[in-house]
């Protein structure tokens, strides 16, 4: 049996997930200021009087680091950059203690100036006394050579809590965003820890002495311990966990597009056959862009609480929220409250939406029902245009190769599901105004929980061979090993596939959940003076996210244990 | 703090990785290798304002409104020289209608050396990308006047060949002294045909010049020249060969000087041309490019080796390049006059050329003959023999033609003897038209 908690913004979804689907769940409100206590109840709600042995593990997604980066709420971090020629350094700082020192490695990974070890003792011994505990060390083109990370790193380590290396965060070429993610990193591991230490000591006092796994933002899961080196992946676990909650539900004959429609945005993704798209990059967070493997995501602030005005004779709708809607006691009209007057919702006070919406109408100089379905058509078109601009931004992405151009694939969702509380509502008008066949994700209000719960352990690895050199390495894997001047492409891909397994495993993978893909396989011929003077091999391979092979026996209990509302439009209310 | 480009730029990025002219070929796959890495580290794409986007492919419309393909297009070129000119293309209509303010096309392979008839590839050039994309602007945004300023270390033989008798381009080469490396052209008498002299301009400089007389030549004849053609977009074909690293050239210049030269040029449209120092010089370069463009700091850029006195030029150099320059404005202002003159003393002027394909090793023969017109800049035509036996006619009337030089290029090709060739074109411009025919 498996535990799926979803920590959301206004609510915590619990699910217990075993032979039987979806044997146990609960919902409860999200505290913000005690999300321990908020964990425990709902993890208390659906475990109670259930043997703690039939239990194999507890999967969390939770708000905690992307709501602490959010709100700037993060530990002071000394961050030391060595930058050598190129943009500069100065305008990447992430922070105030940001120092830049000398040092500098080229883009084959060479070293062109050593570092200096009395500018590092001389920069730790100030944010020591500064009384900072966490620092991030970063060079540039670190993922080449990362010499001087570790040199740096081995003055620091005894000297702070926490020394997080550039190299270790990705494989991933990227200066700028290798230090915003190691700054992010280093600044979320203590309140990480802290958080996930209280949660195993919480379940050991109640005698559930099982292991932890965390969700991450590409919608796989890793294990508490491994989320130590590594705790910024945990932010944006929340639409992760959708998204992988609907995955058991698209028909794998074409694309999809997953949308989840909450109160004050709508998040969306897109589903390649059953894989969900990841950023071709990485994560963006506020200002900060990063390294972190994501699902390819896109939020818009529309959603069924969003606010419902007429400016200048202009009917709009959001981005803001200023409340829930007016049938259940909110401020100001909401296309949930255009659901009530066309009587599509009826269990709320139906007289306040009308009210809301009456006003909207007269400066509209129409109907009410009018008004309401013009509320109701703009937000769904309006949700449906950024679906479309999100599937051409990824059909534009560009690609590098004349092969990959001449046969470029192009994604083309055929197929929508909905999620998210109005979700039953918008999904049938969808289906009348846009191309796409809509469905309504069954159990759709516990989805998240279920996704966290059967995502399967997900990582990646770049390996980069350099025969010139004699080096294959994948630094994030702190991996370095000789090779001769025989080595091939078919050796590179074997090697990078034999480090992702160990990697998967270590990181709490199941061996049988093993789904290995080559993500990118490059071989250069090194030609110096017209003779062939090495090879650069760059191999990069991931566990594809996806759902943990057990889940199609519990899939089909939750297909089963309901008469689920296959077509668009039903609603159900959770 | 996140940089925010001062100029929006857009970057066609197009290495094309899976292609090459031979595997140890200075044009393969590995070319670009370093400078993608170098600007991925760099975070240049994640800039605000700085856009990538993906190349359109050119069609073979663009191919016939710019060269006369032996026997046809696909004998001459592969789908990488449409991507590459399509490139080109993507960033120049982007920059047309206002999506960038201007734009980078880093692409290969190059074109600069690909001449109005193409029996195969020379210079390790087929098409000429710039010439395709400047005539689609034409077509499509009826632009009239172009310059392009072509700083690659080798002279471009190629635009200078399809534009030798356009007024209406402006073309202008800074390039490695052809006496000390191929092509073996673009020496500073080279000024435009006939009807068109003037809008031809070569700047052969001496082995070893350096920033200071790159940017020297730049203050004193390409900016002034530019000011005084009016351009209503100007074109740079940024070769980077001229750097101190590069294993095929002879000069001194370096990353700071390249960024500084675009500083000063504020090209509209940068196509990437030659440059084969592919660790030593093209990732900085191609950094110090897009960061002038963009309007951002390039201060910091620079080759990890790089010494200013190490490389800086001699004193004869700069004395050679000080009388250069008064030596080409000289010529430039003598120009309208001998323009007006041989409209006055002649009817047709003819010139006979060799010329020598050195990536597929043919050599042709050219006789062209041009109409002298008093009022456009004529019509020609081209006889072509290339050792391999090849023959063609073809004509080309301009976009301008009078109506006298249509009729007489129309009654060229209706007339022409197909028995003594293997095929004969006709590039009618002024009517969009290409027609081929053969006996």
């Amino acid at each position: 049996m498996i535990i799926g908690l979803d920590v959301g913004g206004t609510h915590t979804d619990v699910v217990l997930l075993g032979p039987g689907g979806i044997e146990r769940q609960a919902k409860v409100p999200t505290d913000h200021s005690n999300l321990i206590e908020c964990v425990w109840s709902g993890l208390e709600k659906v475990t109670v009087g259930f043997p703690a042995d039939r239990l194999e593990r507890v999967v969390l997604s939770t708000t905690l680091t992307t709501n602490a980066i959010a709100e700037n709420k993060l530990a002071p971090v000394g961050m030391i950059v060595s930058s050598g020629p190129g943009l500069d350094p100065e305008t990447f700082r992430t922070n105030p203690h940001y120092h830049v020192v000398s040092g500098s490695i080229d883009h084959r990974g060479r070293e062109i100036q050593p570092i200096d070890p009395m500018e590092i003792e001389s920069v730790g011994a100030r944010l020591r006394n500064q009384g900072i505990r966490q620092v991030g060390v970063v060079g540039k083109f670190s993922v080449r050579n990362p010499k001087h990370e570790i040199q740096i790193q081995q003055i620091l380590e005894d000297h702070f809590d926490y020394v997080v290396m550039g190299h270790r965060l990705s494989g991933n070429l990227n200066f700028p965003r290798r230090i915003a993610t190691a700054y992010l990193n280093a600044a979320v591991y203590p309140i990480h820890k802290r958080f996930f230490d209280a949660v195993r000591r919480s379940l050991e006092e109640h005698g559930l002495h099982i292991p932890i796994h965390i969700l991450k933002a590409d919608g796989g899961t890793m294990s508490f311990k491994a989320s130590l080196d590594l705790p910024v992946q945990s932010i944006l676990s929340g639409p992760a966990a959708s998204v992988m909650g609907s995955l058991p539900f698209v028909s794998g004959e074409a694309d999809t597009l997953v949308l989840d429609i909450g109160g004050t945005t709508t998040d969306m993704a897109v589903l390649v056959g059953d894989a969900p798209l990841l950023s071709p990059l990485g994560a963006q967070l506020g200002r900060y862009r990063t390294l972190i493997r994501a699902l390819n995501t896109r939020s818009i602030g529309l959603g069924g609480d969003s606010a419902v005005r007429v400016a200048n004779g202009i009917l709009e709708i959001g981005p803001d929220r200023e409340g829930p809607a007016m049938a259940y006691g909110g401020p100001c009209p909401t296309p949930t409250d255009a659901l009530f007057v066309l009587g599509r919702d009826t269990q709320g006070d139906v007289d306040a939406a009308r009210r809301g919406l009456q006003r909207i109408a007269r400066e509209l100089d129409t109907s009410l029902e009018d008004a309401a379905r013009r509320v109701f058509d703009l937000a769904c078109t309006r949700i449906l245009d950024a679906a479309r601009e999100m599937v051409d931004a990824i059909n534009t992405k560009p690609v590098y190769t004349v092969r990959e151009l001449l046969e470029g694939y192009r994604v083309q969702p055929k197929e929508l599901l909905v999620l998210g509380g109005p979700a039953p509502f918008f999904a049938s008008r969808m289906e009348e105004l846009g191309p796409y066949t809509v469905r309504v994700v069954p159990q759709w209000h516990v989805a998240n929980a279920v996704g966290a719960g059967l995502a399967r352990t997900t990582c990646e690895v770049t390996l980069f061979v350099d025969t010139e050199r004699g080096i294959a390495s994948a630094p994030e894997e702190a991996f370095y090993q000789p090779v001769k001047r025989d080595f091939d492409k078919k050796k590179a891909v074997d090697l990078a596939l034999e480090l992702l397994g160990e990697k998967a495993l270590a990181e709490g993978a199941d061996p049988g959940d093993l789904e290995m893909e080559i993500l990118e396989e490059h071989q250069f011929n090194m030609v110096r003076g017209f003779y062939t003077t090495g090879k650069n091999f760059r191999v990069k391979a991931q566990v594809k996210p996806g759902l943990i092979g057990t889940y199609r026996s519990i899939i089909n209990q939750i297909h089963a244990s309901r008469d689920v509302a296959r077509q668009a439009g039903s609603p159900e209310r959770g | 703090m996140m940089l925010q480009a001062k100029h929006t730029t857009g970057l066609v990025f197009f290495p094309a990785f899976d292609w090459a002219i031979s595997p140890t070929h200075p044009e393969r796959e590995e070319r670009l290798l370093y400078t993608q890495d170098q600007i991925i580290e760099e975070g240049i794409l994640d800039i605000d304002g700085v856009v990538e986007m993906k190349p359109d492919m050119a069609t073979l419309e663009d191919v016939r409104r710019v060269h006369f393909c032996v026997p046809d297009e696909w004998s001459v070129l592969t789908q990488s020289h449409l991507i590459s000119a399509g490139g080109a293309k993507t960033i120049a209509t982007a920059v047309m209608e206002k999506r960038v303010e201007r734009g980078f096309a880093l692409v290969r392979p190059p074109g600069h050396h690909a001449m109005r008839v193409v029996h195969g590839a020379r210079g390790f050039c087929n098409v000429n990308i710039e010439a395709m994309m400047v005539e689609y602007l034409r077509a499509a945004y009826g632009l009239e006047r172009i310059a392009i300023v072509d700083t690659d270390c080798h002279h471009g033989d190629g635009t200078q060949d399809i534009y030798w008798h356009d007024p209406d381009t402006l073309f202008l080469s800074i390039h490695q002294d052809g006496r000390t490396l191929y092509p073996g052209s673009g020496f500073h008498h080279e000024l435009g045909g006939p009807t068109a002299m003037g809008s031809t301009i070569n700047i052969p400089l001496p082995p070893g010049t350096s920033q200071e007389g790159f940017l020297r030549v730049m203050e004193k004849v390409v900016l002034p020249i530019l000011k005084d053609f009016q351009p209503q977009i100007v074109i740079n074909s940024a070769g980077q060969d001229n750097h101190y690293t590069d294993p095929i050239t002879n000069m001194n210049f370096c990353a700071q000087g390249y960024a500084r030269l675009t500083e000063m040029l504020q090209p509209d449209v940068a196509v990437l041309e030659g440059g084969y120092s592919i660790e030593g010089a093209l990732p900085y370069v191609n950094v110090g490019i897009i960061l002038a463009l963009a309007g951002l700091d390039y201060s910091k850029v620079q080759e990890p080796d790089y010494d200013p006195e190490k490389i800086r030029q001699s004193a004869e150099t700069d004395a050679h390049i000080h009388k250069l320059t008064d030596e080409i404005l000289d010529y430039y202002g003598k120009c309208a006059e001998i323009v007006a003159h041989n409209r006055e003393s002649k009817e047709f002027a003819q010139r006979e050329r060799t010329i020598f394909y050195d990536t597929d090793n043919i050599l042709e023969n050219q006789k062209e003959r041009l109409r002298v017109c008093p009022d456009c800049s004529g019509v020609l035509s081209i006889d072509s023999l290339t050792d391999r036996g090849y023959h063609i006619f073809a004509v080309h009337i301009p976009r301008k033609a009078c109506n006298a030089c249509l009729a007489l290029g129309e009654e060229w090709y209706d007339t022409v003897n197909l028995r003594a060739y293997d095929r004969a074109f006709l590039q009618d411009r002024r009517n969009n038209r290409y027609l081929t025919k053969s006996s």
